[in-house]
């Protein structure tokens, strides 16, 4: 059962990061995107991490990526229009990228260390709780750098967006 | 095996109930406006207009379909999908009563208990903002386009304070869970005032309650805050272009969405399904009066009839509201019946203040509306969440 899940949901999440590239519109892609965000809320649930699902649901389908179709409808932005692909890049693209996923599956092969399958229910840290406890102590100082650094930039947005007015 | 059996019922049965309420609540609507605005509302289809949602939905279904040439065709169609379907997904963790015993399988009134309840409604409701905003975009017309900006801004605005409201009790209760939540609002302080979270003890939220009522207000796009379908400015807003069964579409699912949203006010700030107060001094035969006197004036007024046809319908009415209170009455029933009375009365009465306001207040400007969320709503909300922290932080332990 996890397995199917796991397979269906995979695939989707890869079909839709695949479409988000190819598709010409600005709201195709960013709604594939939201796909891509959906279904790995579906794989966190798999995993067990309950919490993690719902705040990726919440802040980045439903938050984020809101602004993104906000911003694309506000510019009424149209289909891109494709240009002549450079010499180089049909030359030497997909050797490249081939030899680079090569690369990357063989380091991953290599250094992470045998595990046994990840099954449902396995996984039991990924209530609020767990997570806010974890936060709140082992986390502490990596959690309150990352909220200044987002009031830095939320600050900074503030003075740019003044300057023009 | 079971387990499917027993889900697939109380599935269907919700399906049911919450699409006949909402074609219900749309016919309730328009005659408490009217008789808010002395008026008569809906009367010809139906004794009292009592057919009228029928008659809306045959209408509707028989409509013709028009795609305007110029939309986005994929979206324009995916847009009222999307927008019903997620408005009948949080439905799912609502909890409407307690576990109860029903033909020896116990079972609670609801489809599924999850440990993220009030996460998942959030998220669905984060979600619902793409319904409207494809609907804007795809139409590919003037109205639309402003209407689902305005729409997608606005909802994005009011979410904060919403959420921010939502943590309170979630602190009073420590818990996620819609369930957790009802059961540690249970019991009364000095034996008389219930333990709802707007009377909770170190921090009552009371504030939050009112602060949540006005979110929902603006999240639902319902008078005071329907700037998306302002009809004098935007003809009818983000389905402007929609008609037949995708304009019902959109319709279902903002009902739907009004009584999912009062739902989770009532387990939030009423105490769910908890009574009014104690069954010691007689809750239990609260909806056997409410219903007996219900009864009592249908009656009067059938014997004494204001139309010649009110001699017929009223005793029928009176006759329903009799049936209805004997079944409290019934001790296989009672435990089912009675919270279910106390969930829908506090639901409903919030229903009612959401077609009450629409009757009452004015709408208000769009920058009136965006100054409002932000520089009144969002540090009030803030404020009582740190109140609230504070003062749990303190009594705790």
């Amino acid at each position: 059962m996890d397995a199917i899940l796991f397979l269906i949901f995979a695939t989707i999440a890869v079909l839709c990061a695949i479409n988000l590239v190819v598709q010409k519109h600005p709201i195709s892609s960013a709604l594939s995107l939201i796909g891509v965000m959906a279904s790995l809320a579906v794989l966190y649930l798999l995993l067990g991490g309950e919490f993690l699902a719902a705040v990726q649901l919440i802040v980045y389908a439903g938050a984020i990526m809101v602004l993104f179709v906000f911003v694309i409808m506000l510019l009424n932005a149209g289909a891109e229009r494709r240009s002549n692909r450079s010499l180089m890049a049909t030359l030497f693209g997909v050797p490249l990228l081939a030899a680079f996923l090569a690369l990357v599956a063989y380091v991953i092969q290599r250094g992470l260390p045998p595990t046994e399958g990840v099954y449902f229910g396995g996984f039991t840290q990924g209530t609020p709780r767990a997570i806010g406890r974890v936060l709140f102590t082992q986390y502490l100082l990596p959690f309150e750098v990352t909220s200044v650094l987002i009031l830095i930039a939320i600050i900074g947005a503030v003075v740019l967006a003044r300057k023009e007015i | 095996m079971e387990f499917y059996i027993i889900t697939l019922v109380k599935a269907a049965l919700i399906a049911f109930v919450l699409l006949t309420a909402a074609a219900y609540l749309v016919w309730l609507e328009r005659k408490v406006l009217a008789h808010i605005q002395l008026r008569l509302g809906p009367s010809r289809v139906g004794p009292h207009g009592l057919l009228q949602p029928l008659a809306d939905a045959v209408k509707l279904l028989t409509k013709e379909d028009l795609i305007p040439r110029d939309a986005h065709k994929p979206f324009y169609l995916l847009a009222p999908l999307l927008a019903v379907s997620l408005s009948l997904i949080s439905i799912c963790v609502i909890p409407f009563g307690p576990e109860v015993e029903i033909f020896g399988y116990r079972t609670y009134l609801q489809l599924t208990d999850l440990s993220i309840g009030v996460l998942v409604v959030l998220a669905v409701s984060s979600l619902s903002v793409y319904g409207v905003a494809l609907a804007g975009w795809a139409s590919n017309s003037k109205y639309s386009l402003l209407g689902g900006l305005r729409s997608s801004a606005q909802m994005v605005s009011y979410e904060l304070p919403l959420a921010i409201t939502v943590a309170a009790p979630l602190l009073l209760a420590n818990t996620l869970s819609f369930r957790e939540l009802v059961d540690a609002q249970a019991g009364y302080y000095f034996g008389i005032i219930p333990r709802w979270n707007i009377f909770q003890f170190p921090m009552p939220q009371i504030f939050g309650f009112i602060i949540f009522l006005i979110a929902a207000f603006a999240e639902t796009n319902r008078v005071p805050f329907d700037l998306p379908e302002a009809e004098n400015e935007l003809v009818a807003g983000f389905h402007t272009e929609y008609s037949s069964m995708k304009f019902a579409a959109f319709f279902t699912a903002e009902y739907i969405n009004i009584m999912t949203i009062c739902c989770v006010a009532t387990l939030l700030f009423l105490g769910g399904w908890q009574p009014l107060f104690p069954a010691q001094y007689g809750s239990d035969f609260v909806p056997v009066l409410v219903n007996l006197g219900a009864a009592a004036v249908a009656l009067y007024h059938g014997l004494n009839p204001a139309r010649p046809k009110d001699r017929l319908t009223l005793p029928v009415v009176a006759a329903v509201f009799a049936g209805i209170a004997l079944l409290f009455l019934v001790p296989f029933l009672k435990p089912i019946l009675v919270p279910l009375f106390w969930f829908a009365t506090k639901t409903g009465f919030l229903v009612f203040v959401f077609i009450w306001v629409r009757g009452t207040l004015p709408r208000f400007r769009y920058d009136q509306l965006m100054k409002f969320a932000w520089t009144f709503l969002f540090p009030v909300a803030l404020l009582n969440l740190l109140a609230t922290s504070f003062l749990v932080a303190v009594t705790s332990k």
